[in-house]
């Protein structure tokens, strides 16, 4: 399902304090089935891009369209109950939205908001909780008796369960170890493939765009400053630098050897395994 | 949620943000007292003067005391409404058996207004510019004589410095767990009573399960620093007591004085 967003400016309201155009007329196209990563420094408007496309920002001037769903300033009340039975969110650390006596009916509350019946939500919870890889059994426990990394799958599965067409992912992976981290990561990438999904994930780990990514979003005051595929980004070293980015493993250790043997090698690298390639090809490996 | 800014803090360089937090505390609460003097519209207009006067001083913008008043409306108006309606005497506009709108009622209700949108102006011109710390502080202070009760101040003070410093945090996680239910479907703020107090289970909840993990955090930091809560402590922070200070409690000394003044001798409305 395709993001359009068209001119859109947005405010931001934390406690009394309002920060005017925390986004700053903003257009662009999130194309059906993508995976975009979106990057930027702490507070250049990453988030409420995020939560304009859930309705959970509201744009103060223009619009944004989700499939055909379209949210203005004016439309909102109706247009957004629509636009998030579409747009799954897994915000940071969602263990924390937990909250029924079982885990069942936790995986429940989405569907059953969105008025799938008691019953088929059911079988829902069932199929949502063995694909994140939880024993069945963990449906009748407390999600409070569980680990933090089981908690965080039943959260996941929470927003898995509404079969959204959009996913929105907000550093999935934070707070885990390396190990646990990658395979949240990878469950959800299946996820996306499987499903046909278009997928927004903000993250500060630029290895997760160099692998999961086929288009990055980069964000600085408010505004976005890039919206192409991520060999372009780090192809581009002074603009890396002026956004507050950081360049891939990989990426680094290409910089360094080129640098180190006075070569240049064909193609930019984001992962170990095409270094690797980019390497032998030029006689180095 | 995030509407409300009694007990919120706005950094500021003013006048007011300058005085001692014991000459604010003492002022603010002296300023409930004060109120009780007035009883007629002289008197009224003199502490809206100094009302809006303490307002302008704060550096902070109308419009955000003005949304401060704004979940108290209701009760206001009902106890306004209560003034209105059952209050005899004066001229007689409208008479329904016990409940009649007279001059001296509509009066009553506005001079009710009055008080109570000026005592929470006035006291939200002392939090807004008082840190918390600060005025936990003051009140450790002004509470000190009580330690001869055997009341354990200095327990209590750092009980209400505890509370005061996680309002912040708690009303932003509650934004959080807000923004998360609502992104799976919730809908505050609609449908009829029951289903309304049933949303609130899932903001709760998860509130109160990290509040508990937050204390439990909060005890061992403070256990593994060797925190003991009858030894003898001394602050980090120091007030500084200074000539503007004095001069703010005279000026509400002088308010009272002009009050007694101006006030009707004799009759009351009550």
């Amino acid at each position: 399902m395709q993001i359009n967003l068209h001119q859109v400016t947005a405010d931001y309201q934390a406690g009394p304090i309002r920060s005017p155009e925390i986004l700053k007329s903003i257009s662009t196209t999130v194309k059906s089935g993508s995976f975009t990563a979106v990057a930027g420094k702490t507070g250049s408007g990453k988030s409420s891009l995020l939560k304009l496309m859930n309705g959970l920002l509201v744009p103060v001037k223009g619009r944004v369209s989700i499939g055909e769903i379209m949210i203005t300033s004016e439309n909102a009340k109706q247009s957004v109950k629509e636009a998030r039975q579409k747009v799954g969110m897994v915000f940071q650390f969602p263990e924390s939205q937990l909250f029924a006596e079982t885990v069942e009916k936790d995986i429940m509350f989405g569907p059953m908001n969105f008025g799938v019946p008691e019953a088929e939500a059911k079988q829902i919870a069932l199929e949502v909780i063995k694909r994140v890889g939880l024993d069945a059994s963990l449906l009748s426990k407390s999600p409070f008796s569980l680990s933090g990394g089981q908690k965080r799958y039943v959260a996941m599965a929470g927003i898995l369960a509404m079969s959204p067409d959009i996913l929105i992912l907000d550093e999935p992976g934070a707070g885990l170890d390396p190990k646990g981290k990658k395979e949240v990561m990878d469950l959800l990438h299946a996820w996306h493939k499987e499903r046909g999904l278009t997928t927004l994930l903000v993250t500060h780990d630029m290895d997760d765009v160099a692998l999961y990514a086929d288009e990055v979003i980069v964000m600085d005051g408010g505004r976005i400053v890039f919206q192409d595929n991520p060999e372009r980004l780090f192809a581009d070293m002074a603009a890396i630098h002026q956004w507050g980015l950081d360049l891939p493993q990989a990426r680094k250790l290409q910089i360094r050897i080129e640098q180190e043997a006075n070569v240049t090698l064909s193609q930019i690298c984001l992962t170990l395994a095409q270094l690797a390639d980019a390497l032998i090809e030029a006689g180095l490996a | 949620m995030n509407k409300l800014i009694l007990g919120r803090y706005f950094p500021g360089n003013s006048l007011l943000h300058r005085i001692d937090p014991r000459a604010k505390l003492l002022a603010g609460i002296s300023f409930i007292f004060i109120l009780f003097i007035a009883n007629n519209w002289i008197t009224y207009l003199v502490l809206w003067l100094f009302t809006f006067t303490m307002m302008k001083l704060s550096g902070v913008s109308i419009r955000i005391y003005i949304r401060g008043v704004r979940p108290l409306i209701w009760l206001i108006l009902f106890t306004v409404s209560l003034q209105v309606l059952f209050t005899a005497g004066g001229e007689i506009y409208i008479d329904w058996g016990p409940v009649t709108i007279s001059s001296f009622g509509l009066i009553n209700g506005m001079y009710t207004f009055s008080r109570f949108t000026m005592i929470i102006f006035v006291s939200t011109v002392v939090t807004l510019t008082t840190k918390p710390i600060d005025l936990t502080d003051a009140m450790n202070y002004l509470l000190q004589p009580l330690k001869r009760l055997k009341l354990p101040v200095d327990e209590i003070s750092l009980m209400l410095a505890i509370a005061l410093r996680f309002i912040p945090i708690i009303l932003d996680e509650t934004q959080k767990v807000m923004d998360a239910q609502r992104a799976r479907g919730t809908v505050f703020g609609e449908g009829s009573l029951p289903q309304q107090i049933k949303k609130i289970v899932p903001i709760f909840i998860p509130l109160f399960v990290s509040s508990l993990v937050r204390a439990e955090d909060m005890a061992n930091a403070m256990e593994v620093r060797g925190y003991q809560s009858n030894n003898p402590r001394s602050s980090f922070r120091r007030l500084h007591w200074q000539k503007t200070d004095i001069a703010a409690l005279i000026a509400m000394v002088l308010l009272a004085v002009i009050l007694f003044i101006l006030r009707t001798e004799g009759h009351h409305f009550h």
